[in-house]
């Protein structure tokens, strides 16, 4: 059943595309009845499996003259991501209901989008995984460059470029390990056992990790990720930074670091202190975890606060899975799922409930408006995302980069310090833009000159003399499915720990264990 | 003297009779029975005699499939020359049919039946192993095709590309001919596989090496590698649109199978290696470079073009790259160059078909022209999505499957030497991604202009670029169904 999640997605997506253009409100229902489906497939499958257990969903010899399979399957991995996409697109779809401009249109794309993720996330051939990645970048393009704002077209093709030779940079890996391991097979299983020479992998490994590694917002590979979040219309930007991010992280875990492990070996020699790939990867990201929160601090746009805290937020992701502990793998899977929560969160307020509604993201603007009296809902909700986005213990991004601080701390002492002085630039860049956005004294900003008078005024920016309309049925239901995500693993993290954990005991991650796992 | 068994060569060569017959029968009802009927129907007619025609020799072939060496390589048939003529065949038929509601000539009978004599000439091309009937073959080809650049009547581009596709054409002729009679010199034979024998190798004559480079240069033009291929985006730009696509697509298939029979089969000893630092001279270095310089100056070129039909152009120039990477893959390469070589047929043909109904709509195919595609032809537009996003090598359209393929014959071949190049060739399919998107960003990005009259699309195009679209789609899909045949032993 569980592949039905890509067909749902895909055939909605085409069935969208034939649809008269006038039946926009069948549209949106359609679309949101398939992403529903797609999320109670992937509850259930998560929910019903054994922990620790790998399941083929679907295994046809696809071409059979070069030994490739349509290998659909899931693991405990698979299905904690496969079930933050449902989440994701269900929310994604609700906070665009008030799309206008070519809404059939847009929830084809949209969908097109989900049905590649779930696609990834299931494939357990390389040839399928790598059909499925690329075919997420299509719609990413159109979706931003048609409903985009802010230099859209720009953004839509950066984006679609940076994706291309990222995975233009995996094809070349993938294809040679093909060729080299006899060009019978591409599963993922067949090619992990395959043990490929030194040399090859110590040049295979950094490709193809850095190639996914573009998508998951690597430094200095990063720079589509602000301009594309901040053009991308409001639910492509919680896609983007929610589950697109999170395929470049799949990719270097279950590609790059299963096929090539020995790429993760000590090179011999030592430079500057950095003595391996490992090394240089786990210091780019620790300096992603700075660097995204220090430039989060000074921005003006809000909506690029968020966007450069995702950077931040993905080094994590990326350190997680340098520090080859468990605990530390562990917690990256983790924060994936968190992150596409919070993530996903945080631009819905931004979007949708703010920008669509005073149509100005800049702090300095937001500032005077007070908004926490005109859009209390919106206020609260950014309040709690943030909280969770800083780690607050409750908040499934404390279980998270937690166990990352402490995968680090066991492999890289000197980084993990780095990286709680990240955590913190965290919480400065958070809280300040929760208080420049929503809580605001208006004297503070208007100082001599109107302090009295809009005392006493209620909810009314003192520029748009209209009220602002009130938070919408469907983006209350999208913000309180969100929370609630969030809350439920941060307060019980055994719901999801208890299907990533036993994962990593699966035979395709044997070549990583000389490095720590036990 | 051997004495000639005509009974077998006709039964070898019945498809090409077939469409040589269908030619002149085509030039008969055209002079006999047509002159008085309205153009619209006797355009009409005619195509469809043509495509009878060839769907005939299709039908031949599929229903006697009659394989065979005739004197030594005069012809040989086998399955995989089958399946190629049938490509080739197919092509002419969906040109014939794409060129239903066009009005750039009158003279529609002489059209059709170049089409199907240069049909002719491309089948005996892919079916011989025989310097001369290859010769002779692409002759007959080239002649026709030169005449079908020109056929636009009113059109002064239409004739000076044709001049120029001829001229350039015609000295590339003269430099194979010069080449193909120094092979003969060395090996005394006209035999393919004798050649071979005779050639021994690895280390190569200094004549010899001559010889390789002249064939080299006179298939090059013909497939538009790079820097042969000057004449490509002038003919691509200004020939009829159908014209245009039959040179893009089914002379390429031709050109490129029979490159990678005189080369893999006639200098079978002499690949030589193309790496760094253990470099051997021999044809595998040669086709590097072709394809790298066609890979590079085809992709960079690209980027800058407005016109569409030119873009393609030189796009074509940037596959012709990629397919010579499938001639290095050798025998294994084979089925993969097959393979690539048909769905690039059907992709662009396609893509031409797009192109000239958006000429015969808005009055220029620039990519200005285009704008707005998706409101004003919905279908027509996710087709040109289709074709584009294969070009591009995105998956699941067949030209992704196409370029793995390809890329993992080079590198299985030869055991990973020719990896530099692949990483090359992906790398630039990434920047080729920037120049298709310019297209598409024209066709559902950009809002339509205003006051452009409703008009009817002529049916009979539309049809064969929906089904055009939809053979890359479910090659795409299930490259099996083509591959099963191919790859067969």
């Amino acid at each position: 059943m569980l592949a039905w999640t890509i067909y749902l997605s895909l055939g909605t997506a085409l069935l969208l595309m034939l649809l008269p253009e006038r039946r926009e409100q069948w549209a949106r229902f359609l679309a949101l009845g398939a992403a529903l489906g797609g999320l109670v497939l992937s509850a259930s499958a998560l929910f019903q499996s054994a922990p620790g257990s790998f399941r083929t969903v679907t295994r046809l010899s696809w071409i059979p003259t070069l030994g490739i399979d349509y290998h659909l399957g899931a693991d405990g991995i698979s299905l904690v991501l496969v079930f933050l996409t449902g989440l994701a697109a269900v929310a994604g779809i609700l906070f665009s209901w008030n799309i206008g401009h070519r809404p059939r249109e847009f929830f084809a794309l949209y969908l097109a989008l989900i049905g590649g993720v779930y696609g990834v996330f299931l494939s357990f051939d390389l040839f399928l995984l790598f059909v499925f990645y690329e075919i997420a970048i299509i719609p990413k393009y159109f979706l931003i460059a048609i409903w985009g704002s802010t230099r859209r077209e720009y953004a839509a093709m950066k984006l679609a470029l940076y994706s291309f030779v990222g995975s233009a940079m995996v094809l070349v890996g993938l294809v040679a390990a093909f060729v080299f391991a006899g060009g019978q097979t591409m599963s993922l299983a067949d090619l992990a056992a395959h043990r490929f020479p030194r040399e090859f992998q110590m040049w295979a490994f950094p490709l193809v990790f850095v190639g996914f590694a573009v998508l998951a917002g690597l430094w200095p590979f990063h720079t589509w990720a602000p301009t594309g979040h901040v053009a991308a219309p409001t639910a492509a930007s919680m896609l983007l930074a929610g589950v697109v991010m999170k395929l470049g992280a799949y990719g270097c875990l279950r590609v790059a670091m299963t096929l090539f492990p020995e790429g993760l070996q000590p090179w011999g020699f030592e430079w500057l202190g950095i003595g391996s790939w490992r090394d240089v990867f786990a210091l780019l990201a620790v300096t992603g975890i700075l660097y995204g929160g220090m430039v989060a601090l000074v921005q003006k746009d809000f909506k690029f606060v968020i966007g450069y805290s995702s950077v931040s937020h993905m080094g994590f992701v990326l350190l997680g899975l340098m520090t080859l502990q468990t605990i530390g793998l562990t917690g990256a899977v983790l924060q994936m799922f968190s992150h596409g929560i919070v993530a996903g969160l945080l631009f819905a307020v931004v979007g949708r409930m703010v920008y669509d509604r005073v149509h100005t993201r800049h702090l300095d603007d937001l500032q005077p408006m007070n908004l926490s009296r005109g859009l209390p809902f919106a206020a609260v909700t950014f309040t709690l995302a943030t909280l969770a986005s800083i780690g607050l213990p409750g908040f499934s991004g404390f279980v998270a980069e937690l166990q990352v601080l402490i995968g680090a701390w066991q492999a890289y002492p000197t980084l993990a310090v780095l990286t709680g002085a990240g955590i913190l630039v965290g919480v400065a860049y958070g809280l300040r833009a929760l208080q420049r956005a929503f809580f605001a004294e208006r004297r503070s900003c208007t100082d001599g000159q109107a302090s009295g008078s809009a005392r006493g005024a209620p909810a009314q920016p003192p520029d748009s003399p209209a009220p602002l309309e009130p938070i919408s049925f469907p983006e209350r239901v999208g913000s309180i499915l969100l929370i609630a995500a969030s809350l439920a693993v941060g307060l019980y993290p055994d719901l999801l720990l208890k299907y990533i954990l036993p994962s990593f005991n699966a035979p395709w991650f044997d070549g990583l264990r000389g490095g720590g796992l036990p | 003297m051997i004495p000639v068994n005509y009974l077998d060569l006709l039964r070898l060569a019945a498809p090409e009779t077939v469409v040589l017959a269908g030619a002149l029968v085509v030039l008969g009802v055209d002079l006999l029975a047509l002159r008085e009927v309205e153009t619209g129907l006797r355009r009409l007619l005619l195509l469809i005699l043509g495509a009878v025609t060839c769907g005939a020799a299709i039908a031949w072939m599929a229903a006697f499939p009659n394989l065979g060496n005739f004197m030594q390589g005069m012809l040989v048939v086998t399955p995989l020359t089958q399946w190629v003529k049938g490509g080739v065949l197919a092509l002419a038929i969906l040109t014939l049919l794409l060129s239903g509601g066009a009005s750039f000539t009158n003279h529609w009978g002489e059209y059709v039946a170049l089409l199907l004599l240069s049909a002719v000439g491309l089948m005996f091309l892919v079916s011989s192993e025989s310097l001369l009937v290859i010769f002779i073959a692409l002759e007959l080809a080239s002649l026709s095709l030169y005449i079908l650049a020109a056929f636009h009547h009113d059109a002064p581009e239409s004739a000076e590309a044709a001049l120029k596709y001829f001229l350039f054409g015609s000295v590339s002729a003269g430099f194979m001919l010069f080449g193909l009679s120094l092979l003969y010199g060395l090996s005394g034979s006209i035999d393919l596989r004798e050649i071979a024998a005779a050639l021994g190798g690895p280390f190569l004559d200094p004549l010899l090496a001559v010889a390789m480079v002249t064939v080299a240069v006179g298939l090059g033009f013909k497939i538009a590698a790079a820097p042969f291929h000057l004449w490509a985006p002038d003919v691509y730009q200004a020939a009829p649109p159908p014209s245009a696509a039959f040179i893009a697509s089914a002379s390429k298939l031709a050109s490129f199978f029979v490159l990678a029979k005189v080369l893999s089969v006639g200098m079978g000893g002499l690949e030589g290696r193309a790496v760094f630092g253990d470099y051997l001279p021999g044809w595998v270095p040669l086709l590097a470079a072709l394809a790298a310089a066609s890979l590079l100056w085809g992709n960079l070129a690209a980027i800058v073009q407005t016109n569409v039909r030119r873009l393609i152009a030189y796009s074509a120039i940037a596959h012709a790259g990629y397919m010579l990477l499938g001639i290095m893959g050798g025998k294994a390469g084979l089925p993969a160059l097959v393979y690539y070589a048909m769905t690039y047929g059907f992709t662009t043909l396609g893509a031409f078909g797009v192109a000239s109904l958006v000429r015969d709509r808005v009055g220029g195919d620039n990519l200005s022209d285009f704008a707005g595609l998706s409101r004003r032809e919905p279908w027509m537009a996710f087709c040109m999505l289709v074709f584009m996003l294969s070009l591009a090598g995105i998956p699941p359209l067949a030209g992704f499957f196409g370029k793995f393929y390809l890329f993992a014959a080079a590198l299985k071949t030869s055991s990973l030497d020719l990896l530099w190049l692949v990483i090359l060739a992906i790398g630039m399919s990434a920047v080729s991604l920037y120049y298709y998107l310019q297209v598409l960003k024209q066709i559902y990005v950009v809002p339509p202009p205003s006051g452009l009259a409703a008009a009817p699309i002529p049916s009979l195009p539309k049809t064969v670029i929906i089904l055009a679209a939809l053979t890359v789609i479910v090659l795409g899909c299930a490259p099996n169904l083509l591959l099963r045949v191919l790859a067969a032993p």
